[in-house]
């Protein structure tokens, strides 16, 4: 009977099978977990303190004087007022909701995953500029990393490494690390033959020609996939939570759980202030460091 | 500038194939398959095939072509931007295809450099820094290399503009930092890949003339690559001509001109302005046999057998031209010089400027002579009319 069905069912294997691969697999990586999760639990280590560390640091200090660094740096780095006053008022009304500490959590922890991505992503862009197959080998990973479910990728996370910061950290390097990769590549591909040419013809050894004229010349490119790496940073907060990330994420699940709608609301505005302080900061940034580039757009 | 003895840059059988497995194509090319049958057959590109080629100390040594000829992979093998399938690089006799990337690194710094069609400056970089980026990379102190590299930007004619950025320059001044750039490292081979195709006529012509006056002061060995015959016939001391990869012709500029090999060497030339192009010392008489040289009238009088209308010389002093008639016109008393003109010309004139004497001056020939207002031959118009006239391609 189970011959002619074929044509009606799709031929699918037998439950007993599918159970015994689910089985198999997940024994095995449990075993690998047991085996090696201490291992790796003290690799990550190091990272984790310095999470601690920074965490504790930004709530540790008095609000008033972190609001005067961060009101500082957006000076320093956009030199505009307008962007600076911006920012103090916003968190302000943050530290007035009794959002503060939460928003330092969340702070802290965005600020450790941008620079752990730009810090493994550029590099890894860098490769992938250098040659065709590295780049087609890395593309359907990031394409993997990007459309997978967050979720998917945070169960073997979770049953490594517990629940906790560093798994919420590596979750959110995974979902948040493709476009400063992508436009690393991008941009270095980018840079005009005849310029590199002219490197290599000067005789600039491979270093120079990499730190001397791609790695500035893709520069504005490559502070375009940083931003879009905080903003989706900060969109992975909410689900970072759910492995125990405290921060502005954890209220969020709150009232989504019990319908709370105003804390939601709350929380999830202040999420959106920072997106728009990291996004307005790094841009204007990367403007005013551009500014010689710019002629072309100029029109000169 | 022929009178050194042995070549700055030797090519040997060069050839160059593009594709995945070029070794393995070679010994078809080698074996003269055509272009396109080696493309159909295998799908690889022969760039260029079997080029022989040596360049002079101190000569600008022109690549010219079309697009599509080879020229600009050809010039990029001089300093190994690309490396070839097959065939010798020689520079000063020795094999740069043998040298280690440090070597390499090496020789490009202190031997070559190169000017680029679409200037290939580096946009991050301000004038001063662009035109000092060759010393800058090689580990010179910035006061170093900061002043020189504002001596060449003087030289090319753009002081005051250190500070701008590339953007900010019209096309020829970005060229001029490029030239100023390739100078400024003191390498004696300047390679200049279209260096002026992409600007317009004017300022084109305009850089023509400075490079030939800073090539006066410098005697580098250029290699200047263009595709417009013109430009190659102004620049060039030797012209080699590209066609589908393969050399067609190498020669000076009026051998290119008065004798092409093939057609498509006479098509290139066809539309030249030749008066532009040619010289007087290249279509002068240099036979001595209308050139007189004696005291007085008296002496012409023998002279006239062969000729009705001579030079004549008196202690190698040009005293001018007389002609049969007008001797015997002056020896009869009727006028008062037996001289038609005094008019003369320089064997390093343009066959233009001398176009206007000739049509002037109411003769037939007009003495040629050398730097030393020394007399070497004569120029009649019959040769200005034959090489000027367009039936002498048909011939």
């Amino acid at each position: 009977m189970a011959d002619q069905s074929w044509l009606t069912e799709f031929p699918d294997m037998s439950r007993r099978e599918l159970l015994g691969i689910r089985k198999t697999l997940d024994g095995a990586y449990r075993d690998f977990s047991r085996a090696y999760g201490d291992q790796i639990e003290a690799f990550f280590d190091p990272l984790l303190s310095f999470l601690v560390w920074f965490e504790n640091l930004l709530l540790n200090t008095p609000w008033w004087l972190v609001l005067g660094i961060l009101a500082g740096l957006v000076y320093f780095m956009s030199r505009s007022w307008k962007l600076c006053v911006g920012v103090s008022l916003s968190l302000l009304a943050i530290g007035y909701f009794g959002m503060w500490d939460n928003t330092m959590r969340t702070l802290s922890i965005i600020t450790v995953c941008t620079f752990l991505a730009i810090i493994i992503g550029i590099p890894v862009g860098i490769m992938m500029a250098r040659s065709n197959r590295t780049q087609a080998i890395i593309t359907p990973f990031l394409d993997i990393m990007q459309t997978m479910p967050a979720f998917v990728y945070l169960i073997p996370v979770v049953m490594l490494l517990g629940i906790g910061k560093i798994p919420g950290v590596i979750a959110v390097v995974i979902y948040a690390i493709p476009p400063v990769i992508r436009l690393t590549n991008l941009g270095i591909r980018l840079v005009p033959h005849e310029t590199l040419e002219a490197a290599t013809a000067y005789g600039a050894t491979p270093k120079q020609r990499l730190f001397g004229v791609q790695l500035p010349l893709a520069m504005p490119t490559i502070m375009a996939g940083i931003n879009q790496t905080i903003m989706m940073a900060l969109a992975m907060v909410v689900i970072a939570s759910m492995i125990g990330v405290k921060g502005l994420g954890q209220p969020v699940l709150k009232s989504i759980t019990n319908q709370y709608f105003t804390l939601g609301l709350l929380n999830g505005l202040a999420i959106v202030a920072l997106a728009i302080m990291f996004d307005r900061v790094s841009q204007s940034y990367a403007k005013r460091t551009q500014k010689h580039l710019g002629g072309d757009q100029n029109g000169q | 500038m022929d009178n050194n003895s042995a070549p700055l840059i030797e090519i040997e059988s060069l050839t160059q194939i593009f594709g995945n497995n070029p070794e393995k194509v070679l010994a078809k090319v080698d074996q003269g398959m055509s272009k396109s049958d080696v493309l159909a057959e295998t799908g690889h590109t022969v760039g260029l095939r079997d080029i022989n080629l040596s360049v002079n100390r101190g000569e600008i040594f022109v690549i010219m072509g079309l697009s599509g000829s080879g020229k600009s992979t050809l010039i990029r093998h001089f300093n190994r931007l690309i490396d070839p399938t097959a065939g010798k690089i020689k520079v000063e006799g020795d094999d740069i295809l043998t040298l280690s990337p440090k070597e390499l690194i090496e020789f490009r710094r202190h031997k070559m450099s190169m000017v680029f069609q679409h200037f290939g400056l580096m946009p991050h970089h301000c004038v001063l820094d662009n035109v000092g980026y060759g010393l800058s990379i090689q580990g010179e102190k910035p006061n170093v290399w900061k002043t020189k590299a504002k001596e060449w930007l003087e030289v090319v004619g753009l002081e005051g503009y250190e500070d701008q950025y590339p953007s900010q320059l019209s096309g020829g001044q970005q060229q001029r930092v490029g030239l100023a750039r390739a100078l400024c490292t003191d390498a004696e081979i300047l390679l200049m890949d279209e260096a002026f195709s992409a600007l317009d006529p004017l300022i084109r012509y305009e850089m023509q003339t400075q490079l030939i006056e800073l090539q006066g002061k410098l005697q580098k060995t250029i290699i200047f690559i263009t595709h417009d015959l013109d430009e190659a016939l102004r620049l060039g001391d030797r012209i080699a001509v590209l066609k589908d990869g393969e050399m067609v012709q190498v020669g000076t500029p009026e051998d290119i001109i008065l004798n092409p090999v093939d057609d498509y060497v006479r098509d290139f030339a066809k539309d030249v302005n030749r008066a532009k192009a040619l010289k007087v010392k290249h279509i002068m008489d240099r036979s001595k046999d209308k050139i007189v040289d004696c005291d007085s009238e008296e002496g012409l009088q023998d002279a006239f057998n062969k000729h009705d209308t001579l030079i004549w010389t008196k202690n190698n002093q040009l005293q001018g031209v007389v002609s049969k008639n007008r001797l015997a016109a002056y020896q009869a008393g009727q006028i008062d010089s037996p001289l038609l003109h005094q008019t003369s010309v320089k064997k390093k004139d343009y066959l233009q400027s001398v176009l206007p004497l000739a049509l002037l001056t109411d003769h037939h020939l007009l003495p040629v002579l050398d730097s030393d207002n020394q007399v070497i031959g004569s120029l009649s118009n019959d040769a200005l009319a034959e090489v000027l006239s367009p039936s002498f391609d048909a011939a």
